[in-house]
């Protein structure tokens, strides 16, 4: 883009300039609003232009998102944002897209869709607003839903032990790998912000309490620290133990395998049918 | 020697054991010449092992259907002679490999040895069994004769060595033939040349696809659909677009969906048990008004069901499937040049209606190759989907503006100001989720009304045969080849028959249909289900009583039992030739 022949005071985009005229629709105290909050701050720090900006999600309280933002949004049916984001980032390299919802969408009913969109490695970034329980439908146990957690499904106890969302992100391949608090927006917002810049898919686990149906802050923030200073994201088995805890949360940038950025897409180019056709001349 | 204007041969064995190959060859080679062909073929569904056929038909007359009847089935096994021989014409001719096959004694017909692993053997080509089978048949029958090598050398011509070898086995099955003493009557060749493509339904789809614009492609493998995908796959990347080999088939239909918000044609490709799964993203794509194509490629089922035979099963699932009241536009080619002609309005209906258009090809079309005319391209306009007009007022951008022709402008990311949400939520003229009753009523009709132009098109049937008939025959898809055969037949013993193939099965052209059937008396609807589909549709949609006539063999319709049908219905007492008799030809 000619950014030179652009004023300057045109370009310069703040937090605000990514919201949309819809008010969000969550409770107050969701943990989605310090996430919503989050992407603005990492956008407005990267000054992507919401022109360009496309934002896919599934089906979920926090799958609204994307509705909530100065983009080109997709609310798409349940658990199927990933591979929705993938074909339109493959359709339209130039785009920065971000593929946002639930656990229930990214660990339930799309769990099948995760570790394909890793391994393809296209530049998307994934956050996902674990609540570990169903909001939308009223508190249903969820996929990383803790052993002997009570809710509506669940009345003598969760028999099923929670998936591990860090661990199936590194095991599949994924180079970029964190995890961010509502709790914490400044951190999350730079993990989002890093996320988006790092050219391959992105992971991020982003804990977002659901204030009406699992209220976790209190519990969270007894759980959570940070990684430490010296903890070096290349170091596979570091970040696999960090992964792997339960106890205690640890945040930040667990897992990074830096890469070179992608070749450019060749443009679309016109079709010869007739030249094309030669190939079944009898 | 009768010059016979019409010639079905039939190769058959076990899978892998070249009988296919010879019958493409054989296919070629004729087409080469000019005349026109039309094959069919079944495969077990397993890789190795399991009976195999392919069957060639040709004529310097255009052919519409498989033939009812085999003049020459070359046998490469016993279980072929075994399983076909009683489709041979009588007396028939045959063509044996007398170290595998071995004829009754009262076979009446004429019967040719031809051990074609011995004659491969001793040319120094031990795989050259196809080769050597293919230069006997041409050589016996004519059919292609003089591109015997052109087709060996385009087939068979990548490696120096092998090409020399078949070569040799070719030169060899032609010596073999000419020491054999003639005894049958059966020669055709092509009376001129004339310019032709030879192809199947699946390249036909591919080539109309990229015709039309398809930029992006995701699917996942499946019967018959596959090569379908893997078209694209060598194609797209070449010419900037971008093609997905997706983890399901439901990854498939969405990554379509983004790839469409976001300005490119897509299209994916699957079978029946595929559209099952893609039936919440097509009724996305109606709700959120995005173009999309899905080809079907219909195969027996349900389930599995017969993933290598044929079936017209999936027309509820393509006009119903999906939750809610999702409109869609369901098309049906039923030929090479249609698959080809049917794709590229496909692709330019959807943009036109911002709509998913189902495409139902079948396994039989999916394989066949046809001789077709080349396509004037002139005739294929490509449609592009409307776009709002430059410059939009920041947040004023009315996604789903509801104005007189219910389609509104679709903004494209990267349109400054044009930014919205489509979501599966009902929603307002912004793309704002929205349930009150009055928009849902707004919306719903906004959706539907859209493509009603579509009902009271006549774009979308053809009518072939008698302007005066009693029997008015209404079908769709390849059904429509038999069906032609069938008025060809009648038409030889002074029967009048008319026929309206329907080419859109949602929205129904109803006006169209209606017209036909006021034409004529009795309406015969023959389709490949059990159920009687789309006869059901036709007298929901017109209030009319007609007469289903269901196959579900998992085999074509032949020519004569859709005659046989129609004779029945009048009363008639005709004479019905079966295979085995001498039979009049179209």
């Amino acid at each position: 883009m000619a950014a030179e022949t652009i004023p300057l005071a045109a370009v310069v985009r703040t937090p605000a300039d990514y919201r949309s005229e819809l008010k969000p629709i969550w409770c107050p105290g969701c943990g989605d609003f310090a996430v919503l909050a989050a992407i603005q701050q990492a956008l407005a720090a990267l000054q992507v232009d919401p022109k360009d900006l496309a934002v896919v999600s599934g089906i979920g309280c926090s799958s609204r998102l994307p509705a909530f933002l100065n983009a080109y949004g997709l609310h798409t049916v349940h658990g199927r944002a990933l591979p929705t984001a993938t074909g339109l980032k493959l359709a339209r390299p130039e785009l920065t897209v971000l593929a946002v919802g639930g656990d229930g969408d990214f660990f339930s009913i799309g769990l099948g869709h995760l570790p394909h969109a890793v391994r393809r490695d296209v530049n998307l970034t994934c956050i996902v607003m674990d609540n570990e329980i169903y909001g939308l439908t009223k508190g249903q146990t969820s996929p990383t839903s803790p052993m002997g957690h009570v809710t509506k499904s669940t009345p003598h106890g969760n028999r099923a032990a929670p998936l591990h969302p860090l661990m199936i992100a590194i095991a599949s391949g994924a180079t970029f790998v964190a995890r961010g608090f509502s709790g914490q927006p400044r951190q999350l917002a730079e993990l989002i912000r890093d996320g988006i810049a790092h050219p391959g898919f992105s992971f991020i686990h982003a804990m977002s309490p659901c204030v009406t149906f699992n209220d976790t802050y209190k519990l969270y923030k007894e759980q959570v620290y940070s990684l430490p200073a010296d903890h070096d994201p290349r170091d596979t088995q570091a970040a696999i133990r960090y992964a792997l805890e339960s106890e205690r949360l640890p945040l930040g940038l667990i897992y990074h395998a830096p890469r070179a950025g992608q070749a450019a897409a060749p443009a679309p180019q016109p079709f010869d049918t007739t030249r094309y056709l030669e190939r079944y001349r009898a | 020697m009768n010059n016979k204007d019409d010639l079905v041969i039939r190769v058959a064995g076990e899978s892998g054991d070249g009988s296919t190959a010879t019958g493409e060859m054989l296919a070629q080679a004729a087409a080469r010449s000019g005349l026109q062909v039309f094959t069919f073929r079944t495969t077990p569904a397993e890789i190795r092992g399991g009976p195999v056929m392919f069957q060639v038909r040709a004529s310097n007359a255009p052919v519409r259907s498989q033939g009812d009847a085999v003049d020459v089935l070359f046998a490469f096994n016993q279980e072929a002679w075994d399983l076909h021989h009683a489709d041979l014409v009588a007396p028939g001719v045959l063509l044996y490999d007398p170290e595998n096959v071995t004829p009754p004694e009262h076979f009446s017909g004429i019967a040719y040895p031809v051990p074609i692993g011995r004659i491969a053997q001793q040319a120094g080509s031990r795989r050259g069994k196809n080769v050597v089978a293919l230069a006997v048949a041409a050589a016996l029958f004519g059919l292609g004769r003089s591109k015997l090598e052109d087709v060996v050398r385009a087939r068979l011509g990548k490696k120096a060595a092998l090409l020399e070898a078949n070569l040799a086995a070719l030169h060899a099955g032609m010596a073999y033939a000419q020491g054999l003493a003639k005894l049958d009557p059966l020669w055709l060749e092509a009376s001129s040349e004339h310019e032709r493509l030879v192809l199947t339904g699946n390249q036909a789809i591919v080539a109309g696809a990229l015709h039309a614009g398809v930029r992006f492609f995701a699917g996942y493998p499946i019967t018959p659909a596959s090569d379908i995908m893997e078209g694209m796959a060598a194609i797209l990347p070449e010419i900037g677009g971008a093609f997905l080999q997706a983890e399901d088939e439901i990854a498939s239909a969405m990554a379509c969906v983004g790839a469409s918000f976001g300005g490119a044609k897509s299209m994916t490709a699957t079978s029946g048990p595929g559209l099952a799964l893609m039936s919440e993203a097509i009724g996305y794509a109606s709700m959120t008004e995005l173009p999309l194509v899905v080809v079907d490629a219909q195969r027996g089922g349900p389930s599995t069901g017969l993933p290598t035979k044929m079936e017209q099963s999936d027309l509820n699932l393509a006009l119903y499937g999906g939750h809610g009241d999702s409109p869609r536009i369901v098309l049906a080619p039923g030929s090479v040049a249609e698959c080809f002609h049917l794709t590229v309005w496909g692709f330019n209906l959807a943009e036109t209606y911002q709509s998913p258009v189902i495409i139902l090809s079948d396994y039989s079309l999916s394989f066949r190759t046809e001789t077709v005319a080349p396509f004037d391209l002139a005739k294929y306009p490509v449609i592009d989907r409307q776009t709002p007009a430059a410059p939009l007022q920041p947040g004023r951008y009315q996604r789903y503006y509801v104005n007189g022709s219910y389609v509104s402008p679709m903004a494209l990311p990267g349109m400054t100001s044009g930014q919205y949400t489509a979501t599966g939520l009902e929603h307002d003229a912004f793309g704002h989720p929205d349930y009150s009753s009055a928009r849902h009523v707004e919306m719903s009709e906004k959706r539907w009304r859209k493509l009603e132009p579509l009902r009271h098109s006549h774009d979308y049937v053809r009518r072939f045969g008698a302007e005066r008939a009693r029997v008015g025959l209404l079908c769709w898809g390849t059904t429509a080849g038999p069906c032609r055969g069938a008025l060809f037949l009648a038409a030889q013993q002074g029967l009048p028959l008319a026929l309206l193939q329907v080419q859109m099965l949602a929205p129904l052209p109803v006006d169209a249909i209606r017209a036909f059937v006021e034409s004529v008396e009795l309406v015969l609807v023959p389709e490949l289900n059990y159920q009687g589909q789309f006869a059901r549709l036709v007298q929901a949609e017109l209030g009319i009583r007609v007469a289903s006539f269901t196959q579900y063999t998992g085999m074509p319709f032949t020519r004569h039992a859709i005659l046989h049908r129609v004779h029945e219905l009048l009363g008639i007492d005709a004479p019905v030739e079966a295979p085995g008799s001498a039979v009049a030809r179209a």
